[in-house]
């Protein structure tokens, strides 16, 4: 899920065969299987690899465009892994009512990163997200697993320092 | 002495602002005082401004006390706040708060009110009273049809933002003959500025699935799909927990409380597309493929998931019919006026003062919503518009303020209700920006089938950029982003390509100053 931080400590990229071989035979006789196992095969491995649409095409008896097709439909979807911590801003119309470009901005100048990019150091991606349903109290946004609304300038700079320390 | 029971919100909203650390903050310091204290992690009263709202239950009822922060916890106590003691931040008892009190809660009786994964508390406060009693009358001589007989008295339209008549497009599913029938509920809620699904998955997960349950009843389906956005990830939890517990306490799966009928339903994560909130891109994206809309007919009824019929309703239409069975369709259908029966569950968002979740009757208006309960902006600046009904809704002039929220009123003027989505905007908002990020928005999130909304939406920034740039024929090119929003309304397979001009249009009247035009006389903007 995007919603989590990547699982870099996860398994080395030559292990990824086995692991994406046992979620798709958990998987495949679930009806409408590509979604459920495209989730698993990224909270697995913290993106989904070019080098598993195959087996994920052979094993649900799809074309291997069709896979990719959904791979690249979905906004949730990587096919790059993210950095360490994943940073969203929402950027939709009850956050843009209250200051939601100016927290993008602040954001990406707090991170050193561009919006909607991975910074050099691999540490952070910052990205656009469309609605968390926070709307009352927006603006709002997400650093990995944690929501937080009614994010001041004050408050981002907290939640991005507590973030960096973590790390 | 007992443990006093004490409610803290798990919502989502409690959550972004420091639930969670109050809780812990909470049990230590009672810990330490020796002060025995039952801590139910409960959903949101829909006071999110005063969240993390802490409730303390006493012999007169429960008290509120809000917004808490962590350091507040020691002083809580000192004071007394677990036998309901005056405080600062004491606001008395929960439902007497005025913005509480004045609500009519129907579909959302339980959230916040009850300990959402309990099967216990769910059913003391009312729960799967409406399942035993269609239990009772599909017994009876006239089975599943009697059934969606009680959901078309009702009045009841659907809630996701078309307002089709559930109980119709019941009768429809129920009618058509097939091995394998469905119940899909659409809990992909991506308009901005709406967030009661989310808030009835994590406060009140039993509702959805009792209502999803006599829906399978009603028409013989035996496998439901809820399909949550994947940006909702605590209500796909809460949902998923729900579903277990309810199918190890034999409420769903091949014994539906003892009846010897089957229902089995599953949560499906979407992930993140907007469209799949347009039923057939979700059935589709259900099925494993990329979320784009099918040409209808046939429709979702007939020829719905994997080509059977289906039922597909959004998560606030489901979570009311159990109370239209447990109370009969009359009491459902004596809230509301006109056409629009029953209550929506409005969601007042953005520049607002008091936001939250006001469950009301249609029939009252938009400044009521925004002033009576709001407060106004939170900025304390002047109110300029006001978006009703998510991304694809008009933006509402003051001159509309005083209108009837129903569906049928809202349509006259060319808005729409949606799925009950209030935002509010300060007199620094700039319409004609809006309105281009509605066409920006449209372009990104575009299926792509059809091309209207494909390539509509791209040409829709550009001519809005020349508007606004100063172009030499300015009203020309107000001509064709009027003419190019004529073709999207009228030739888009979808509401996301057929309603983008919604926003567009409704700015571009009633704020021509922010597109740089003249403002004809007597306009309110």
């Amino acid at each position: 899920m995007k919603n989590q931080p990547p699982d870099t400590a996860g398994p080395a990229p030559d292990n990824h065969a086995a692991v994406v071989a046992e979620l798709i035979a958990e998987h495949r006789d679930r009806p409408g299987a590509l979604l459920p196992l495209l989730h698993a095969v990224q909270h697995a491995l913290g993106h989904i690899p070019a080098s598993a649409v195959p087996a994920i095409a052979a094993g649900l008896s799809l074309s291997r465009a069709e896979v990719h097709g959904v791979i690249g439909y979905y906004h949730h979807f990587r096919a790059q892994p993210a950095g360490r911590h994943v940073v969203q801003v929402c950027r939709a119309e009850s956050c843009q009512a209250c200051g939601g470009d100016a927290l993008w901005n602040a954001a990406q100048q707090a991170l050193g990163c561009e919006g909607g990019a991975t910074r050099a150091d691999g540490a952070v991606t910052l990205e656009p997200v469309y609605c968390l349903g926070l709307c009352a109290q927006s603006p709002a946004m997400q650093i990995d697993e944690r929501v937080h609304a009614r994010v001041t300038p004050e408050k981002l700079q907290r939640l991005v320092a507590a973030m960096e320390a973590g790390s | 002495m007992s443990a006093v029971k004490v409610y803290l919100p798990r919502d989502a909203s409690a959550l972004a602002v420091g639930a969670d650390e109050v809780a812990d903050a909470l049990r230590l310091a009672c810990q330490s005082r020796g002060a025995a204290i039952e801590l139910v992690r409960n959903g949101s009263r829909g006071m999110a401004w005063l969240e993390p709202l802490l409730e303390v239950a006493t012999p007169g009822g429960r008290i509120a006390y809000g917004p808490v922060a962590v350091e507040d916890i020691e002083g809580l106590l000192d004071a007394g706040c677990l036998q309901g003691a005056a405080h600062p931040l004491c606001l008395g008892p929960t439902e007497a708060i005025p913005y509480f009190a004045r609500q009519q809660r129907v579909s959302f009786a339980r959230v916040g009110v009850i300990d959402p994964l309990s099967l216990a508390d769910y059913e003391a406060h009312g729960g799967w009273a409406g399942l035993r009693r269609a239990l009772a009358i599909a017994e009876g001589t006239g089975g599943g049809a009697a059934i969606v007989q009680q959901v078309i008295d009702s009045g009841l339209r659907g809630r996701g933002g078309a307002g089709f008549p559930t109980g119709i497009k019941w009768k429809t599913v129920l009618g058509a003959a097939a091995t394998q029938k469905y119940i899909v509920c659409n809990a992909d809620e991506g308009d901005s500025g709406t967030f009661s699904d989310r808030m009835l998955m994590e406060g009140d997960p039993y509702t959805l699935i009792e209502g999803m349950v006599i829906a399978g009843l009603a028409v013989g389906a035996t496998q439901g799909y809820v399909y949550i956005r994947s940006e909702y990830p605590h209500a796909f939890a809460a949902m998923n927990e729900a579903v277990a517990r309810a199918s190890a306490a034999g409420i769903l799966g091949a014994d539906v409380l003892g009846s010897g009928r089957r229902f089995e339903l599953e949560c499906r994560l979407g992930a993140g597309s907007y469209v799949c909130g347009e039923e057939t891109a979700l059935l589709e994206s259900l099925e494993g493929k990329r979320g784009m809309v099918r040409a209808k007919p046939p429709l979702p009824a007939l020829e719905g998931l994997f080509g059977q019929p289906t039922v597909i309703n959004n998560v606030i239409s489901f979570a009311s019919v159990p109370m239209i069975l447990a109370d009969g369709p009359a009491a459902y259908q004596a809230f509301g006026v006109g056409r629009s029966r029953g209550t929506l569950p409005f969601q007042l968002a953005g520049n607002v003062r008091f936001g939250g979740l006001v469950e009301l009757p249609f029939g009252a208006t938009l400044r009521e919503l925004v002033f009576g309960f709001g407060g106004g902006t939170r900025s304390g600046r002047r109110v300029k518009a006001i978006q009703v009904g998510g991304p694809l809704g008009s933006y509402v002039p003051e001159s509309q303020w005083d209108l009837p929220l129903d569906y049928e009123a809202y349509a006259a003027v060319g808005a729409v209700l949606g799925h009950g989505g209030v935002v509010v905007h300060d007199d620094t908002a700039d319409m004609a920006k809006l309105a281009r990020y509605a066409m920006e928005f449209c372009a990104v999130e575009s299926c792509g089938k059809c091309t209207p909304c494909r390539i509509g939406s791209t040409r829709g920034v550009e001519v809005i950029d020349r508007i606004v740039g100063g172009s030499s024929n300015r009203l020309q090119q107000v001509v064709l982003l009027r003419d190019l929003c004529d073709t999207m309304l009228h030739g888009s397979l979808c509401a996301m390509g057929g309603m983008t001009p919604y926003p567009v249009l409704s700015a571009l009247d009633h704020y021509p100053a922010d597109f740089g035009l003249a403002v004809p006389q007597k306009d309110a903007a």
